[in-house]
């Protein structure tokens, strides 16, 4: 299918953008277009206007302090991957992105339009909700902030409100002694995973993300990382069934087990 | 072995020729045709398995632009008979009057100057539907008092029953193994989907249409037949295609439509499929039942098979191959390479409110080796035997050759009891043992094999049978030569991605010698190339390979004629071969025996060649019963038991495919072919909820194979030459894709053995295998 006719804008500027939005209720932000892209041609969306953003520098540039990286929201999963940007320990962010479907998803997708885009099944929203990254939003009436877990609503759902542009991701900065792993089901490489689940352990605290669960990413925190407080959580989730509560709980308990070890 | 000095003839890996223009992005493919004017047309298609249309409103101002089935003035349906006995034919309308059938079907066409105008024009067409409940479930149609097709009594295109010695059933076995099988419904998924340009042709007064297809000539038959036009007014152009498999032999609804609408509106029109068309709306393949029950002694020596087998064949019977080819071939070939004493089969070809079913590379046979050989492992495993000792003691041994078997078919050649042999030491069986013996966490190893053979190149005799509309008979080629000593060979056949046009070629050449570069080979056109069923069936290589060889040798007598005037020797003491005409006294290329005949016939006696160098031959195995290859097929995998994930860790073949043409492009077939039927035993399935809404639309949702799931699988050959064709050639270019889902069926099931679990319906999801095992911990 081809998408239906919509304007197409280049603004040169973050304001710009922001002005173009307001003016255009039935606008949507572009970044790489391998989530949006796909909506469009098979008409899932319509958008009158398309505000196209990924070539803004502000929203492109990376930063490092001595408590988190600052990564824009338009870094490509691909510059991530590569290690083009700061990493905050343990070359984490680089081997999430590296996971990302293809090489040719990773070289457009970017890691703000993942975010935004909010399938239940990405990899950044399970990865930085472990990781208590903030994402930095910017819309008409001013800046703001939200942690991940309180950005990620449900599938395809977050907290970004209409008009608003996410500026980037702030991901601190992981202490000396963390320990971490990441694994994921998938039925190939590239596919998205049908489980997944983020460990990391740190200073005494545990955090553990189960994500791909049809619905915002599961977070467990310090005595309910364990397969039993997973068991009881995922028990407490409609719409999973036998299946897929096993697959779950297994991949959980590889993390676990490498990050343990 | 044959083989010609230069090189270049049978025997020999030739690289492709026309991988030239393929490899550098030059060939020509449908979407890449461009005619002045051209529109772009969109089909509104129905989002409801099952309904009564009760109104179609078409866009305010755009009525112009969309047409549905009362503006088709006198076009007709599509209808595909079978002479079968019972056989019940379906009307397909090109677009849906009064009733939708399928998701997906047609309902009106959309002409605009660019394909998302049309589909702007599609979104707006309004259309009202009296839903009614969907026959879904094939098992379920047999019985549903919901008819498809109202007149009909029951949901069943056609019913099919076979025995022999069914009296040695009533005998209690020492081994009886039963199994339920189920295989998924699949869509065909080639490179390049389907596509159509037509145009009307102002100069020759004639339609013109560029179709992505397998089968121009059928086509264009079909065609005749829906417009209601003489056949002399069409021609069909197949272009470079991008993979058929069997996808693109078929008379669509879109190409009736692109067709009328053409000549109506006085401009080209184009259709290209889209992959949620090809997904959710087109024809699909492969979906069997299987109840099947092995009676075997207790050493395993069977007695015989037992079987019902139903085959979802959709809402219509497509055109040519109809709705019962598939469930008829069930019958016909469930006895696999093995020789029993009794058979007994039932087949139903079941009516359901999904696409029409079509046959894919393989056809049947996936299906059938699937449901043979998971049965067989289980006879194996009772009778204590690997399971290549229980096909030894099945197979049919070397010396029976030529066999018929239990359903008259006849193995023309080979020794399926040696290949077996040969796959089974490639890939180390007490090695593979022991390393399973040694796997003791969740990551089990499994072996398993298969062995089947493939009948190829069928005609006359086998298809009259089937009666559908078109019967295989003489194919035809015709050898030219121009007057520069180059060769043009025009064949009825298409070529899309089996290489002909280099194989084609190697024939030419074995014959005359004529330089590969000096050779053309032309198809996929009905104006220019003799009349044929086209590329199906395996059958190309032997059959257009044939018609070109006799042809060839044909000219080749015509070149002696005149080459011995030249050599001013008789004809019996001069040869054709190695480009040359030569005598006792010297030789004379073929370049100048052409130059002399078109240029300079005063070189000539007036009597001397009045046929000229233009020869069209017929040709036809002396029978027409097939070629059997056969291939062995053998994985190593490993299963995953916590999660359901399966590994391809190892996988041989050993295939006979009698005389190879060009070895390298038997390997790409039987490489493809794999590749294809892991497809079927792992990742392919397109599944509909129970109100037959197709559940994927994209390739995120159903899965093909890449390249990290398929392994690079060792390849053996045997070369047993087929007694019945011209080089000793067989058709091989469904086998790969026939062996896998078996093969890799019994590995898994292997490797869970020790858990008590066996897989039974393909794919072999994670979800399958985790379900399996859950169920049997409890
Ligand atoms: C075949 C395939 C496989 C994939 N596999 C995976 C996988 O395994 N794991 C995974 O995580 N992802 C996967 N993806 C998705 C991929 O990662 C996308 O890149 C990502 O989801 C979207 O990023 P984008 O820049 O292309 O955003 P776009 O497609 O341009 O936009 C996506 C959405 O986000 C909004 N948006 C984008 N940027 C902003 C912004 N700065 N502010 C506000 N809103 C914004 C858009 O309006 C749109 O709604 C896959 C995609 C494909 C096509």
């Amino acid at each position: 299918m081809k998408a239906a006719a919509f304007e197409h804008a280049c603004p040169a500027s973050v304001a710009d953008a922001i002005a173009l939005l307001a003016g255009e209720a039935d606008a949507r932000v572009l970044a790489g277009g391998q989530s949006l892209g796909p909506m469009l041609n098979l008409r899932l969306s319509h958008p009158r206007l398309l505000v196209q953003v990924n070539r803004l520098q502000e929203l492109t540039g990376v930063a490092a302090d001595a408590d988190a990286v600052t990564i824009g929201a338009c870094v490509t999963h691909a510059a991530i991957a590569d290690g083009l940007t700061p990493d905050i320990g343990g070359g984490v962010l680089a081997r999430v992105a590296d996971g990302i479907a293809y090489r040719a998803i990773r070289n457009r997708g970017t890691i703000g339009g993942n975010l935004c885009h909010a399938d239940p099944a990405a990899d950044w929203a399970t990865a930085l909700t472990a990781l208590d990254a903030t994402m930095l939003l910017q819309g008409p009436d001013g800046a703001r902030s939200l942690r991940a877990c309180d950005f990620i609503q449900g599938a395809f759902r977050t907290a970004l409100l209409p008009g608003e542009i996410m500026l980037a991701v702030r991901v601190p900065q992981l202490p000396a002694d963390a320990r971490w792993a990441y694994e994921k089901a998938c039925r190939k490489p590239g596919d998205f995973a049908h489980a997944m689940a983020f460990v990391l352990l740190c200073g005494g605290r545990r955090r553990a993300v189960i994500g791909a669960l049809g619905a915002r990413p599961l977070l467990l925190e310090d005595d309910d990382v364990s397969l039993a407080g997973a068991t009881h959580s995922l028990r407490a989730l409609s719409g999973l069934d036998e299946v897929q509560r096993r697959m779950q709980l297994v991949v959980l308990s590889r993390a676990l087990a490498k990050a343990q070890a | 072995m044959q083989g010609s000095a230069s090189g270049e003839g049978i025997g020999r890996s030739v690289p492709r020729l026309e991988d030239d223009r393929y490899l550098r992005g030059k060939g020509e493919f449908i979407a890449d045709i461009r005619l002045a004017g051209m529109r772009d047309l969109a089909f509104v298609r129905s989002p409801v398995a099952h309904a009564r249309i009760r109104a179609i409103r078409k866009p305010p101002g755009a009525e112009a632009a969309v047409f549905v089935a009362q503006d088709l003035v006198g076009v007709q349906p599509i209808v595909a008979v079978s002479g079968l006995p019972g056989f019940k034919p379906s009307a397909q309308p090109v677009l849906a009057t009064g009733k939708v059938r399928h998701v997906g079907e047609a309902i009106a066409v959309c002409v605009a100057p660019s394909r998302a105008e049309a589909e702007d024009f599609a979104a707006a067409v309004d259309v009202e539907f009296d839903e009614l409940p969907p026959v879904v479930d094939m098992r379920a149609a047999l019985t549903s008092e919901i008819r498809l097709h109202d007149h009909w009594d029951n949901n069943v295109f056609l019913e099919t029953f076979v025995e022999v010695a069914p009296e040695r059933f009533a005998q209690p076995a020492p081994i009886v193994v039963r199994r339920r099988l189920r295989t998924a419904r699949q869509c065909m998924s080639p490179l390049e989907g389907r596509g159509v340009v037509a145009t009307w042709d102002r100069r020759v007064e004639q339609l013109l249409v560029y179709s992505s297809t397998q089968m121009p000539h059928i086509v264009r038959t079909g065609l005749a037949g829906c417009l209601g036009l003489d056949q002399a007014r069409i021609r069909v152009v197949a272009p470079d295609v991008g993979g058929g498999f069997g996808y693109k032999g078929i008379l669509l609804p879109e190409e009736v439509c692109a067709a009328y609408l053409a000549c109506r509106l006085g401009h080209p029109v184009r259709w290209i499929e889209d992959r949620r068309e090809q997904l959710t709306g087109n024809a699909n393949c492969r979906e069997h039942d299987y109840d099947i029950t092995l009676h075997a002694e207790a050493d395993g020596t069977l007695i015989g098979i037992d079987a019902e087998a139903v085959v979802d064949a959709g809402a219509y019977s497509a055109y040519p191959f109809s709705a019962c080819l598939e469930a008829a071939q069930v019958a016909s070939i469930l006895p696999g390479p093995y020789a029993m004493q009794a058979y007994r089969c039932r087949t139903f070809s079941a009516a359901t409110n999904k696409p029409p079913i079509l046959p894919y590379r393989g056809v049947a046979r996936s299906g059938v080796c699937f449901a043979l050989e998971v049965a067989l492992d289980a006879v194996a495993r009772h009778a204590g035997l690997e399971p290549h000792e229980v096909r030894l003691r099945n197979l049919v041994p070397a010396a029976a050759m030529p066999f018929e078997n239990i359903t008259n078919k006849l193995f023309d050649s080979g020794d399926y009891p040696e290949c077996l042999r040969r796959v089974i030491a490639a890939i180390d069986l007490p090695g593979v043992r022991r390393r399973q013996a040694a796997a003791t966490g969740p990551l089990r190893i499994g072996f398993g094999c298969s062995i089947f053979c493939e009948q190829a190149a069928h005609g006359t005799s086998v298809y009259a049978g089937w009666g559908i509309p078109m019967v295989p008979g003489f194919e035809q080629a015709v050898a030219r030569m121009t007057p520069d000593g180059g060769l043009e060979l025009r064949v009825g056949i298409q070529s899309h991605g089996q290489g002909l046009e280099t194989t084609l070629a190697q024939v030419a050449h074995e014959v005359l010698g004529i330089p590969l570069a000096s050779i053309r080979v032309v198809h996929g056109d009905t104006a220019l190339t003799p009349y044929s069923t086209g590329t199906w069936g395996s059958r190309c290589m032997v059959m257009a390979g044939g018609a070109v060889g006799t042809a060839c040798r044909e000219l080749a007598e015509r070149i002696a004629r005149i080459g011995a005037h030249l050599l001013q020797a008789p004809q019996e003491a001069v040869r054709v071969g190695a480009g040359l005409v030569s005598g006792p006294g010297g030789g004379v290329p073929i370049a100048e025996v052409a130059r002399t005949w078109y240029l300079r016939p005063q070189d000539l006696p007036s009597d001397v060649a009045g046929a000229g160098l233009e020869a069209t031959a017929g040709y036809k195995p002396p029978r027409d019963s097939g070629t059997f290859s056969y291939a062995a097929h053998a994985a190593v995998v490993s299963v995953d038991t916590e999660l359901g994930d399966v590994r391809i860790l190892d996988y041989a073949i050993c295939e006979d495919g009698g005389t190879l043409i060009n070895p390298m492009i038997v390997d790409g077939q039987v490489i493809g072919g794999t590749a294809q039927g892991i497809g079927t035993a792992l990742y392919e399935e397109m599944q509909y909820d129970a109100a037959g809404q197709p559940l994927g639309s994209t390739l995120a949702d159903y899965i093909l194979p890449g390249a990290t799931e398929v392994p690079e699988p060792r390849i053996l050959h045997m070369q047993t030459p087929s007694p019945l064709t011209l080089h000793g050639q067989k058709g091989i270019g469904e086998g790969g894709a026939i062996g896998p889902p078996a093969a890799i069926a019994n590995a898994v099931n292997d490797a869970l053995a020790p858990f008590g679990v066996e897989i039974t319906e393909l794919p072999i999801t994670p979800r399958r295998i985790l379900a399996a095992l859950l169920a049997h911990s409890g």
